[in-house]
């Protein structure tokens, strides 16, 4: 079973040469630590800047340089500043090569929710709703199952949608699963975890190959 | 050349009354108009709905006003870190609309551009959705957006001249430029204001002629919200 960690060290994995990539608000955020020496990658938060590069050095800290977390940032060689219509431009039309976020539920028709649970949580979808829009690559990183111990993967979301079959490949602590035709497909098992407690851990409709590699970090 | 600067804050805000739509720059606490919003707070001005990213925290930015029971309504796309603003949506004190981020920083662009609406994918077959035009482009279902209206915009920009031009500085940027000429008013503040010739107009980011009037902020306190380094 994969840490959050793992699960970051795991969508590094999809990250390709030459890739504009947005990342998202927790796990999605630790994928930048994994991503391979040897290719090259921008990353862009959607306040407004491309060319992202790791947090500041202590006398580096600039109140005018914050990534979408509103955590302190360092601009790379090479990046930019924009405001956020162009940055959403460069979302809807479709520039940026891969979104990566987290979710709270995934339907087995790609569909994602991630923004409100009704009565107690209401913060708002930030960026979301348009990244999902828009991106034709959407890897969705998450727990395979809530605090409750319920799937995460499901015949059809519960709560309020951020977007409609938009989600194509989905890493969790357990598993690799791709969308495809209306069902979650396995890829992958994380290290240790066998086909049957993903069987169990999945409410969607699931197809299984019959050989289902472990994944290599 | 057209007169635009004005002495202070409270020069600045005259006009500003009840029941009004404002557009507030900003992202988090970066780049946010702090000199207008403490101008805000201390005219007290009540009923207010506010076009933002965001709504501050508890006691710095829009939360300000909050705490002041002067906003009737908030426009944003994410109000995760403010527990007044949590508390007063929960009771039906305050009214929110929440939508996409992309779509509020177009709505504003477009207002600024003379385009009245829209069409995104953002939103399609959510909440966001419902009772809006849809139409497909390419195979693909959008949603009509309308332009904003607003009677103030209050802007922070980081380096101003006395034209109006506005140069931004690094993510404080947001959605500062779209603002600027997307409502009756843009109200600029800046960190250094300029003698015209002072700034490079290859550098320019928003013309003068999006603002109306621009001031020398000052005390600029920037908060950081969420202060993160490495070793």
């Amino acid at each position: 079973m994969l840490d959050k960690n793992g699960i970051a060290q795991r969508i590094a994995k999809e990250v390709k040469d030459g890739y504009y990539v947005n990342l998202g608000i927790g796990i999605p955020t630790l994928v930048a630590n994994f991503v391979r020496d040897d290719i090259e990658v921008e990353f862009q938060s959607e306040n407004g800047i491309l060319g992202m590069g790791p947090f500041p050095l202590e006398n580096e800290v600039d109140p005018d340089l914050i990534n979408a977390g509103k955590q302190t940032i360092t601009a790379r060689p090479g990046a930019s500043f924009f405001d956020s219509a162009m940055s959403f431009g460069m979302i809807r039309g479709q520039h940026v090569d891969l979104t990566i976020l987290g979710a709270m539920e995934v339907s087995q028709d790609g569909d994602i929710a991630n923004w409100k649970i009704p009565g107690k949580m209401v913060k708002g979808m930030g960026g979301a709703m348009d990244l999902v829009g828009s991106a034709e690559h959407i890897i969705v990183a998450m727990m395979h199952t809530n605090k409750a111990g319920a799937s995460k993967l499901l015949k059809s979301c519960s709560l309020p949608l951020t977007g409609v079959k938009c989600v194509t490949k989905i890493v969790t602590n357990l598993a690799v699963l791709e969308v495809a035709n209306g069902k979650f497909k396995l890829l992958e098992r994380a290290p240790g975890v066998s086909v049957e407690e993903i069987k169990n851990a999945t409410e969607g409709e699931m197809l299984v190959p019959n050989d289902v590699p472990e994944m290599q970090l | 050349m057209i007169k635009k600067v004005v002495a202070n804050a409270t020069e600045a805000l005259e006009g500003v009354e009840d029941d009004m739509t404002f557009m507030l720059g900003g992202f988090g606490l970066s780049g946010i108009a702090e000199n207008s919003i403490a101008e805000l707070v201390r005219r007290n001005v009540k009923n207010v709905t506010c076009i933002s990213n965001n709504a501050g925290v508890d006691d710095f930015g829009l939360g300000l006003l909050l705490q002041k029971k002067q906003i009737k309504k908030m426009i944003s796309s994410y109000v995760g870190e403010n527990a007044e603003f949590e508390r007063q949506m929960l009771s039906g004190e305050l009214e929110v609309d929440l939508i996409p981020q992309g779509t509020l920083a177009e709505r504003c662009r477009a207002a600024q551009n003379g385009i009245p609406a829209f069409y995104t994918p953002a939103g399609y077959g959510t909440e966001v959705a419902e009772g809006k035009e849809v139409r497909e482009f390419n195979g693909k279902p959008h949603i009509m957006e309308h332009a904003f209206k607003a009677d103030f915009a209050f802007v922070k920009a980081w380096k101003g001249d006395e034209a109006g031009n506005l140069i931004f500085k690094g993510t404080a940027r947001n959605f500062n430029p779209n603002m600027c000429g997307a409502a009756k008013i843009t109200v600029v503040e800046v960190e250094e204001l300029v003698k015209p010739g002072e700034l490079d107009p290859n550098f320019v980011h928003i013309p003068g002629i999006f603002v109306q009037r621009i001031y020398q902020g000052k005390n600029y306190e920037k908060r950081i919200e969420q202060r993160t380094v490495r070793k």
